[in-house]
């Protein structure tokens, strides 16, 4: 079974997001990038399936800053191979861009399935997992979980996960694209020694990005951020006199009963 | 007198003579035979290199003789061990000395002896005078593990693993006792019932056994006191042979083991842990572990200080640093050593390969991750083992297969992301100071006198930003020359690194020394003594040496030069608590309690001070750890500890992380209005 | 004529009520570019559904056995077609789980432009744009969807559902033929949550919980809030992944959406998908030790304390007093 998982970078909203000076994108220099973290869940699925199944688990990205060390973590977490797409990307490379880039890299290495985070914070056109599919022209099912492989019958079966806890099971014809909304356990941790061990020894390997035709998608304006839609009415003071506020507005309000 | 002497094997056959000398045969074959044993588990082990040999050897035969260890917070334990050994190391030289002279002064030197005269009588005296008192010691010994009830002698395991039978543990304590106290016994007895026979001269100087003998005289053996001597004597010698085979394969091997250890001990070991390098720092397998350990896994015996200490076990999590050891133990036992029906019974449940995993498997991670690495475990042993430094390499093989609670993973990405556990943005750092009425000085762009180094807690913390605050502000009253790194200081790693993420605390400790290599200043001073103890002890390691200072003793040297005045005495009746990383890993008790008097506190220590402290229980990465439901926090446990001082009110500490703690543990106490927590700086503050 | 369609969505028979937000929207967003409203529902048995529907100007159902339960694929090649010949100027669909699928999808199959996220939508002129929502609702983009078809995906509650009344349309309601395509993926069956004893949709007071909490030891000092309160205890995503609490109480996105009279987040960050659940209770008080927490930018009242202090307090001032 080889699963391929795509990596995206996504700014750290540890630090603040500041416009460019245009308003029409974000200062990348103010950024610091991380691993999607649904990229992480999708990659975390994988290597459990791979521990169960046996096969190849291959990441892949396009060239932004940081992903290189996000590619030996991933190595250092189990995954066999890393393939960097090279080419001149925005480090905030849109899904529809990505899509279009990893396709061909997809098709060309022989891959079952791909697990896909289901989204990202910035995914503006679409999500990867789905625009991927449908470049690829496999079947696609997002916002999965319980995600079980048949490699004999290959087919994959999930959940995918609708509101109130309601989920559909469902399977799918290999090859086939999921957008991992939940891996079966926490994604593992990668410790500091092994992922300076494999930036040792690992290479990276890495393919050019056929040249991207234009097109489908919408122009952005303007970035802006949102006026605070109101915020909560801070209490203040010390434990006690918060809680008799906080009394006092309950009582107001009709919230509070006598207790029975 | 020139001539008192004893016949050596008076009134014995021949054939018994002989008869004891193919015993002795068997004896001290059976006595190597068990040691080789123990040498070829010690040689499997990994080797390691030690120096200074002889000045070792010194210092571990003072600790010994001086009952230093044994004795230390403990005179009645110290005092009874202290004529055992000292009697029974006379009683030993005693019998070289004896068997040196027959065996080759006289055999070489025809009819010479040095046996007899002064030499003999004075012998004899020394002799039956510490004899007696190892014969008292041992009954004292005795008495205390009957009638005592002592906490630390209750073998019952607090790891939730099933009871492998201990009844053998106290069947092996009684045994080995009761053996060398028959040994004394019956020697006296020899001794009295030869003097009742012989009536000697100078029998006087003997005058445990001139005791005996009238006792043997005064129920009217007399006439039979030679044959009870032969009698005795086969008695005494069958136990006294016996005991030498039965040394290696007992607790008696503490007698010889425990002063190895004494001897291979590094007193750092906790404070500076080893630097990963060729030699992998992890302890997967048994054979990660060194010789050294090995043997000091032997030593233990089973004293129960450690287990007693343990600010863990007290608060009911499943850490027993002395279960550690004889689990550890147990299983070299079984899979490289010496194995009997006994150590298979006491194995119990541990795993029977050689190559089977550490932890998770010998030991439970659970209990690897109970500790809180305050080396009270270590402080107290009397025969040196250090605990620590095991369960540091054990957790690094956790770390590696990456089991830990998912909150210490969450803070350990955060330290690899952002420098800091919180995950907090690094560039964040230096935010606490901009509440101050002054800039502070950026010690990456000026040279300064004093580089302080924050520490995360004091840097992101909200309540602690007000002690860092407050901290400025004193070194600015007193003209002190500091700055801070600002966005360039991480996590020093004393925590990571104990944590066992060692690729994790090699990243922080480079970009660290990087960032200090760019600055220019004369010392480093800290207000957390986690990061006091990895800058102090082991930065040097990497080459990075650098005055380290904690900023009480900062505040000590200044009082010493009459620049620190206090105008305003606090009227405080307080209790410090010593903070582990400062104490008891690197002996600054005093200079806070001269800071702390001088400005007018009335102190009064807790009955555990100093080197005995209680670890709040957030050392060793517990605070980035979800707390495992116990049954009273060590906290708390301290909280109340003060509360028994009379008139006290104010409880100060010298760590971030003890604030933190302590002033928890007395809001959940309800307490906070009868006992405040203060940081010293806090005190300081005030008294100027 | 290049209408505005919106696909509706329905599980199990039901109109998720984000179809009729769009309903309303789509017939405004119609009117300002003078063009029709078309309703596109694929299903099978989609009569009473239709119903729901007829305040469109063209009901268009896709009815079949095979389409009975909505799997990506054979729904994304029937929409497709249909949506072909309709050449709409503007496709609305609910950002729902089936409904990222489907869009993305659609776009990708048919090579239409896609602005995902969507808050908010307008015609200028001829043009139509669309403001849609980045890195969890801390910035928002304003994009132009161009002249020719362009595909929305509409975050749920962005709209009103109750502007459009239901029934009261006079559309015609046509059935389309289907074309099913080989089924690539299958669907076996609907999985409910376990049921539990209580609805919390139908509690008037929810104290919920978040990761903030600290672990499953700490649930009960909440439950004892509840209790106090008089209501329930409910949760948010990752305390119900770590097992604290049953899936039966998750308030979210994948969870239930509530509408209680008091709801009380503890050690909850505010996480949109979160907010997407309970963002309309009537009264929202926060507890949570980070001040910069999004949930106060939702809730009416905040408190910045750590919850497990604050709440037992609380607990005991409301038992002992009140």
């Amino acid at each position: 079974m080889n699963l391929l998982v795509p990596l995206k970078m996504v700014p750290d909203l540890v630090e603040e997001l500041t416009l460019n000076e245009a308003g029409t994108g974000l200062d990348r220099d103010a950024l610091t990038y991380k691993l999607n973290e649904f990229d992480d869940q999708a990659l975390e699925e994988a290597l459990e399936l791979k521990a169960l199944h046996g096969g190849t688990v291959i990441v892949a990205g396009l060239d932004t800053p940081d992903i290189d060390q996000v590619f030996y973590t991933a190595i250092a977490k189990g995954a066999d191979r890393a393939v960097k797409i090279t080419g001149q990307f925005d480090p905030l490379v849109d899904s529809w861009t990505a899509a279009a880039a990893m396709a061909p890299v997809v098709a060309s290495l022989e891959v079952d399935l791909v697990l896909a985070g289901v989204q990202a914070p910035d995914d503006l056109y679409g999500q990867l997992p789905v625009l991927l599919a449908g470049r690829l022209g496999w079947p696609h099912v997002s916002v999965v979980s319980g995600i079980e492989l048949d490699p004999q019958a290959r087919i994959a079966r999930c959940h995918q996960e609708y509101s109130g806890g309601v989920m559909a099971a469902m399977e799918t014809a290999l090859p086939a694209v999921l957008g991992v909304q939940a891996a079966r356990k926490t994604p593992r941790y990668a410790p500091i020694s092994r992922i300076r061990q494999v930036m040792k020894e690992a290479k990276l390997e890495e393919v050019a990005a056929a040249p991207a035709a234009d097109g489908g998608r919408p122009k952005v304006r303007r970035l802006f951020k949102p006026e605070s839609q109101g915020h909560a009415r801070m209490l203040e003071g010390d434990v006690t006199s918060q809680i008799e506020q906080l009394v006092g507005l309950l009582a107001e309000r009709g919230l509070l009963k006598v207790r029975v | 007198m020139a001539n008192a002497t004893r016949t050596v094997w008076e009134g014995l056959p021949v054939w018994m003579v002989v008869g004891f000398w193919l015993a002795a045969a068997l004896s001290t074959g059976l006595f190597f035979l068990g040691w080789t044993v123990r040498l070829r588990k010690y040689l499997r082990a990994r080797r390691v290199h030690l120096e200074n040999v002889p000045s070792r050897v010194l210092r571990a035969a003072r600790d010994l003789y001086a009952s230093r260890t044994v004795g230390r917070r403990d005179w009645f334990t110290g005092g009874s061990h202290a004529l055992i050994l000292w009697g029974f190391t006379a009683l030993f030289i005693g019998t070289t000395i004896l068997s040196f002279d027959v065996d080759i002064v006289r055999r070489f030197f025809r009819g010479y002896s040095f046996w007899k005269g002064t030499f003999y009588l004075g012998y004899k005296l020394s002799l039956d005078v510490l004899g007696l008192g190892m014969v008292i010691g041992l009954l004292l010994m005795g008495a205390r593990r009957a009638w005592f009830k002592l906490p630390r002698l209750n073998y019952h395991r607090v790891d939730r693993r099933p009871e492998a039978p201990r009844r053998i543990y106290r069947a092996g304590d009684w045994i080995f006792l009761s053996w060398l106290f028959l040994l004394g016994v019956t020697g006296f007895l020899l001794e009295g019932l030869r003097i009742a026979a012989d009536r000697p001269l100078g029998a006087q100087f003997s005058p445990i056994g001139s005791a005996v003998a009238a006792g043997v005289g005064a129920v009217d053996l007399r006439s039979l006191a030679r044959p009870l001597h032969t009698g005795v004597w086969v008695f005494h010698a069958i136990l006294a042979l016996g005991f030498v085979a039965y040394i290696p394969y007992s607790k008696a091997v503490h007698m010889m083991a425990s002063g190895f250890n004494l001897m291979f001990r590094d007193r750092l070991a906790a404070s500076r842990l080893p630097e990963a390098g060729a030699v992998p720092t992890a302890y997967r397998t048994l054979a990660d572990m060194s010789w050294t350990q090995l043997i000091a896994l032997d030593a233990c015996t089973k004293c129960g200080r450690c287990h007693e200490v343990c600010p863990a076990r007290a608060a009911g999590a499943p850490l027993s640093p002395r279960d550690l050891i004889l689990d550890l133990r147990e299983y070299a036992d079984r899979t490289i050593g010496l194995r009997t029906p006994a150590t298979d019974r006491l194995a119990g449940a541990l795993p029977k390969e050689r190559a089977a995993r550490l932890a998770g498997g010998v030991i439970s991670a659970d209990t690897l991750w109970a500790c809180t690495t305050c080396m009270a475990c270590v402080e107290a042993c009397p025969v040196g083992i250090e605990h620590v430094p095991m369960i540091v390499g054990m957790r690094q093989a956790l770390v590696e297969a990456g089991e830990m609670d998912a909150t210490l993973q969450t803070a350990l990405q955060n330290l690899g992301k952002q420098g800091n556990s919180f995950g907090s943005s690094g560039r964040l750092r230096g935010r606490w100071t901009q509440g101050l009425p002054f800039p502070v000085n950026d010690a990456r762009k000026q040279p300064v006198e004093y580089l302080w180094f924050v520490g995360d807690y004091a840097s992101y913390d909200q309540r602690l930003q007000e002690v860092s605050r407050a901290t400025a502000r004193v070194f600015h009253a007193l003209g002190v020359d500091f700055g801070i790194l600002y966005e360039a200081e991480r996590n020093s790693g004393n925590d990571v690194r104990r944590v066992g993420e060692e690729g994790l605390y090699e990243m922080l400790q480079e970009q660290n020394i990087q960032a200090l290599a760019k600055c220019e200043f004369t010392a480093i001073v800290t207000t957390d003594p986690h990061s006091y103890n990895t800058l102090k002890k082991e930065y040097p390691d990497r080459g990075a040496r650098y005055r380290v200072l904690h900023y009480t003793e900062l505040l000590a040297d200044l009082l010493l030069d009459g620049r620190l005045r206090f105008e305003h005495p606090v009227r405080a009746r307080a209790t410090y608590h010593d903070p582990c990383y400062l104490g008891r890993y690197n002996g600054v008790y005093d200079q806070p309690r001269a800071v702390m008097k001088a400005a007018g506190v009335d102190l009064v220590d807790m009955p555990r001070c100093r080197a005995n402290a209680l670890c709040c229980g957030a050392g060793g990465g517990r605070i980035w750890m979800t707390e495992t439901p116990g049954q009273e926090r060590p906290s708390e446990q301290r909280i109340k500890e003060a509360m028994t001082l009379p008139g006290v009110d104010t409880f100060v500490v010298a760590c971030p992380k003890d604030v933190t703690m302590y002033a928890a543990a007395a809001k959940v106490l309800g307490v906070e209005d009868r006992m405040q927590v203060k940081e010293l700086i806090e005190l300081v503050e005030a008294a100027l | 004529m290049a209408p505005v369609v919106v696909i509706a969505e329905q599980l199990g028979g039901v109109l998720n009520d984000v179809s009729l937000e769009l309903l309303g929207k789509g017939r405004q967003l119609a009117q300002g570019l003078g063009e029709p409203l078309v309703a596109l529902l694929a299903g099978d048995q989609l009569d009473s559904l239709a119903a729901s529907l007829r305040t469109a100007d063209r009901v268009l159902l896709l009815e079949d056995e095979g389409l009975a339960h909505f799997t990506p694929d054979a729904y994304e090649q029937v929409l497709a077609e249909a949506l072909k010949d309709l050449e709409p100027r503007l496709v609305l669909i609910g950002n729902t789980s089936a409904g990222m699928d489907l869009a993305a999808g659609l776009s990708g199959r048919l090579n239409w432009t896609l602005a995902a996220y969507c808050t908010d939508l307008r015609v200028e002129g001829t043009a139509l744009v669309a403001v849609a929502q980045l890195y969890g609702g801390k910035l928002f983009a304003e994009v132009e969807l161009g002249t020719s078809a362009a595909i929305a995906s509409v975050i749920p509650g962005s709209f009103p559902a109750d502007a459009v009344k239901s029934g009261e349309g006079r559309a015609t309601v046509e059935r389309l033929p289907v074309k099913l395509p080989p089924g690539r993926v299958r669907f076996h069956e609907l999985i409910a949550p376990e049921t539990s004893a209580v609805d919390i949709k139908k509690v008037p007071v929810l104290v919920s919980v978040g990761r903030g909490i600290g672990g499953a030891e700490n649930v009960e000092i909440a439950e004892d809030l509840a209790r106090a309160l008089g209501g329930e205890i409910a949760a948010s995503r990752p305390v119900v992944d770590s097992g604290w609490l049953p899936k039966a109480r998750q308030v979210g996105k994948s969870g239930m959406t509530v509408r209680p009279k008091l709801y009380v987040a503890l050690g909850i960050s505010g996480a949109p998908e979160h907010l997407q659940g309970m963002k309309d209770a009537e009264f929202i008080v926060a507890v949570n030790t980070d001040s910069s927490a999004p949930i106060f930018e939702t809730a009416h009242i905040g408190v910045v304390a750590d919850a497990l202090e604050f709440v037992p307090a609380l607990t005991e001032r409301l038992t002992a007093g009140a």
